[in-house]
């Protein structure tokens, strides 16, 4: 099927994607649930930016969270429980025309998929991941995750968890090849939508953990920190993000932080209160692993036909009449 | 040439026998129709590559070859030990070859121990030839110069001739470490055994040093020289298998060397991979390869890694290709279920071993059949082919992209570790553009186009594949409608279940009935899958010849079944399903019909047919033989 030329005159002018044509379908997450600030930004970034809705591809695991392809209109990957990210991989390395976006819970991304997450990082594919960190499982009914506080009363911790929780940006600040790593809180929608514009503008394995509630089972959590604004730290930077006005009188607490400073940013990392907000590291110099492997070399019937007949001659026993054996 | 070697010979201690036979000036050259020859050694003394060498050279003669690995587990056993026998078979024919052979004719041995292990395996033939490694009877260390006088003794007394060389004192003066390079050595001594053409041998060891320096290749064409003119000058027997130059011309590799040009010539991008034993080596082949036409292998994290970064790839329109070995494949089986469900092409290598668990990663074994149809949870329904010979492998792979892409499904290539290590001629493939995958297509598609847009009888369907203007949907391992919605529907369920079952039957109606090996009727019908077909086919053409009524049919399709397979066992009075996996033997004390667990190929049969299909089935590790089947046969029809 060809494009008939008026219809790519058509495009030209209707290029212009209103937020409608990114949405899909009404979400089935709990209201007040952080999913939905997450897309709410994510649908506003692909209209702000008018990416081609058949250019994107979101990938998702298993989770309340990962039910986030559903709701865009784009082309989407529901996987399987842990393994979005190799998934996406594979989407990124075959199509490196294509924006990849991966959605993952603190389940699917630290616990069941942490192997995926350590690699990913190091592979540094041109992606945008969100981690939607709700520190509970949700979609399997209150059991605990890797980044439920201790103490946290869940259906296999009735007595309170046992361990301390798992830092997901001290991690991820500390795998080899890590380029791109931010935090929000979904009660900040223009943080939100603020840090995601910037992972989206990052080439390479962009990270960004929003922090949020869980209105069903730990819907308290963060009470403290929506009570005080002194609780939350604004990470500024002219190479970052600058925050409106209106945010700047309410969060106070603010501080100039250059985002290719590693060391700094292992340390703001570390802090759950004040909880940081903004872009914590960032380096544009580290190799996409797509790049480094020339994913996306336009590929000729030629160029397989020679190859193979050439790797053929290599093991050929020829018959009498033709060259006894042709040494590569 | 010669006078390095004398000056080496007078080297040799004065207690050092000399070989049993006398210098003859002309020795006498005997004929034979084929002979199995075993290159056995420590692990890293090049006895695989001596073997495979010559199997290489016999090939260029125009013998029938098969050769077949003979390796440990671990990378380094200890030295001289009886379970650390690593080398090579090749078993040389004037016909085509296409198994391993029975019993032994000649053995080349580094050391006694390693050698004890294939006696004690009862691998060797009565009055096989030994050519043994003399240097261990003047060991320094007096247990082991005993251990070994104790070996020769007992081996003399068996009835086998051995002949005592010293290989290492013999190729000092050509290479400065003579453990390593005394495999070229022996090479040539083979080569001049076996009549074959000194030119052709020299070839041959410069392809197989292709990749080193111009010293290495030269000290290893001088030991190759040394050993030829070692045995012109020392043994007084020569033998010629009669062989006919091809006509046509011929490739030699071994399977996964045939499955890595498979997926080469299949038009698929992208491999992804986690290393395991035995299936490892397609993709070493593959990664040296691969990317001079565009493709891409990736070694991933873990094997559920690499069957979803292959999932991935697929999805995204570049049908990808995961290979794997028995327990990388149970590690892959979510994912499978996946790529079932979401029905998104996808091809899964697994190169069969011994198993449950870790089980005999070097050996190998038909275990995975009922896993390969019936893996994964839910109803998972995907195509299963099995590779019979090399050559199978190398076409199996462009058929499985192929299948996999118009039916939009998973299909497994079973291969396993006999076919993989195991080397054997076959006419060169001609390169067909159809092996190729079309261009990804990005054309639009009408709004409204349903992803999943069954067809009622065939379940088939066109798939968008990302960038396709509006064709945008989610694909997702949740129950799901033509619309990939998730389908909360209750009927929807039970209808994409009867689409991807249907897929099969569609799939099934294009098949054709696999051949009769012997003729269409007659007293036993041997029915096998995979790499066992060699074995089964040389015992049948045996027993034929005694007059018995017995035939061979090879299913290379185990899932769908190909059609025509019922009216191939209606021709016979009995049918016995013969697999390199277990099946309780009818003898043992508490076995009844009630608690027999039949082979898996014969449990299949059985189930859909409604045939008493009989079963017999070996697990030790190792290729079955063509004279264990012959054996069977005239136990079942005598």
């Amino acid at each position: 099927m060809s494009m008939p030329k008026h219809d790519c005159l058509v495009r030209l002018v209707e290029d212009d994607h209103p937020l409608e044509d990114y949405q899909s379908g009404v979400p089935r997450w709990c209201s007040g649930c952080g999913d939905n600030a997450v897309l709410a930004a994510v649908q506003r970034l692909c209209r702000d930016e008018n990416l081609r809705p058949e250019k994107l591809a979101f990938v998702s695991g298993i989770g309340c969270a990962s039910r986030f392809p559903h709701y865009m209109r784009t082309y989407g990957f529901h996987g399987i429980h842990g393994r979005a990210l190799p998934i996406a991989e594979g989407v990124k390395m075959a199509r490196p025309d294509l924006h990849v976006f991966v959605n993952t819970g603190d389940g699917d991304c630290c616990s069941i998929g942490a192997a995926h997450w350590l690699h990913a990082i190091r592979y540094n594919m041109n992606m945008t991941v969100v981690l939607h960190d709700n520190h509970v499982y949700g979609l399997t009914k209150k059991q605990v995750s890797p980044t439920s506080p201790k103490g946290l009363k869940s259906n296999t911790t009735p007595h309170g968890a046992y361990l301390d929780a798992m830092n997901p940006l001290t991690v991820t600040l500390g795998v080899t090849n890590v380029s791109f790593v931010a935090q929000a809180v979904d009660w900040i929608p223009e943080a939100v939508y603020a840090v995601i514009r910037a992972a989206f503008h990052h080439k390479g394995f962009s990270f960004v953990r929003i922090v949020q509630r869980c209105p069903e089972f730990l819907p308290n959590m963060w009470d403290a920190w929506l009570r005080d604004p002194e609780k939350t730290l604004l990470l500024e930077h002219d190479d970052g993000i600058s925050f409106s006005p209106g945010l700047q009188r309410i969060y106070k607490n603010r501080q100039a932080h250059d985002p290719s400073d590693i060391h700094r940013a292992r340390e703001i990392a570390s802090c759950i209160d004040p909880v940081p907000v903004g872009i914590l590291f960032r380096d544009e110099n580290v190799p996409c692993y797509e790049d480094v492997r020339e994913a996306g070399t336009p590929r000729s019937l030629d160029m397989v036909k020679t190859g193979l007949e050439a790797e053929l001659d290599k093991f050929t026993v020829w018959p009498d009449d033709e060259p006894a054996v042709r040494i590569a | 040439m010669s006078e390095t070697l004398t000056s080496v010979r007078e080297d040799v201690p004065a207690d050092e026998p000399s070989p049993p036979r006398p210098v003859a000036a002309e020795p006498t050259v005997t004929t034979l129709d084929e002979c199995v020859v075993e290159i056995i050694s420590d692990s890293g003394e090049g006895a695989q590559r001596c073997g495979q060498s010559l199997g290489a050279i016999a090939a260029r003669m125009g013998n029938g070859v098969w050769t077949v690995e003979i390796i440990p587990a671990e990378i380094q056993p200890p030295a001289r030990s009886i379970a650390g026998a690593s080398g090579n078979r090749i078993r040389l024919g004037s016909g085509r070859i296409a198994n391993g052979g029975d019993g032994v004719d000649v053995v080349v041995a580094f050391n006694e121990q390693v050698l004890l292990g294939r006696v004690r395996a009862g691998e060797l033939k009565p009055g096989c030839t030994i050519f043994l490694e003399s240097m261990w009877r003047t060991h320094s260390d007096p247990r082991i110069a005993a251990a070994y006088r104790e070996t020769y003794e007992e081996l003399v007394d068996r009835g086998y001739l051995i002949v005592e060389i010293p290989f290492e004192a013999l190729c000092k003066p050509v290479v400065p470490d003579a453990r390593r390079g005394k495999n070229m050595f022996v090479l040539g001594l083979l080569c001049s055994l076996f009549s074959f053409d000194l030119k052709l041998a020299r070839e041959q060891v410069r392809l197989t040093f292709r990749k080193k320096s111009d010293t290495v290749i030269r000290a290893n064409l001088t030991l190759l020289e040394a050993g030829a003119a070692w045995a012109e000058d020392n043994l007084d027997v020569k033998y010629r298998i009669p062989a006919q130059r091809a006509t046509v011309p011929q490739i030699v590799v071994n399977g996964n060397t045939a499955l890595a040009l498979g997926v080469l010539a299949s038009g698929m991008e992208i491999c992804a991979m986690y290393p395991i034993t035995p299936a490892t080596s397609a993709s070493h082949y593959l990664s040296e390869v691969f990317e001079r036409v565009g493709g891409i292998v990736h070694q991933a994290e873990d094997e559920i890694a690499a069957c979803t970064f292959a999932i991935g790839a697929s999805y995204a329109g570049k049908c990808a290709v995961t290979i794997t070995s028995g327990p990388g494949y149970s590690l892959k089986q979510e994912a499978i279920g996946l790529a079932v469900m979401a029905e998104i092409p996808l091809v899964v290598i697994n190169v069969q071993r011994g198993g449950p668990s870790t089980g005999q990663p070097t050996k190998g074994e038909q275990g995975d059949l009922l896993t390969a149809i019936y893996g994964s949870h839910g109803d998972a329904p995907k195509v299963v082919m099995a590779a019979s010979t090399i050559e199978d492998c190398f076409y199996s792979v462009i058929t499985a992209r192929k299948i996999a892409e118009a039916f939009n499904m998973v299909v497994v290539v079973l291969s396993d570790s006999n076919l993989a290590t195991s080397q054997q001629p076959f006419p060169r493939p001609k390169f067909d553009e159809a092996w190729l995958a079309a261009p990804i297509d990005q054309s639009p598609v009408p709004f409204g186009t349903k992803p999943y847009d069954w067809n009622p009888d065939t379940g088939l369907f066109r798939r968008v594949i990302p960038g396709q203007p509006n064709g945008m949907y989610t694909v997702t391992g949740l129950a799901h409608d033509r619309d990939s919605r998730v389908a909360y529907d209750p009927v929807i369920n039970q209808e994409s279940i009867r689409a991807r079952s249907l897929k099969l039957a569609a799939l099934q109606k294009t098949l054709k009935p696999p051949p009769v090996f012997g003729d269409r009727t007659g007293d036993l019908l041997i029915v096998g899958w995979g790499s066992t077909r060699g074995a089964i086919e040389e015992a049948v053409t045996r027993a034929r010849a005694e007059g018995l009524k017995v035939s061979s049919t090879n299913l290379h399709f185990l899932q769908p079944l190909q059609p025509g397979v019922k009216e191939i066992m209606q021709g016979f009075k009995n049918v016995l399903c013969v697999e390199a996996n277990w099946c309780d033997r009818p003898e043992d004390k508490l076995i009844d019909e009630n608690n027999r667990r039949f082979s898996a190929l014969a449990m299949m049969l059985r189930s859909r047919f409604l045939v008493d299909i009989d079963c017999w089935g070996e697990v030790m590790g190792q290729p079955i033989k063509p004279g264990t089947i012959h054996e069977l046969i005239r136990a079942r029809l005598a």
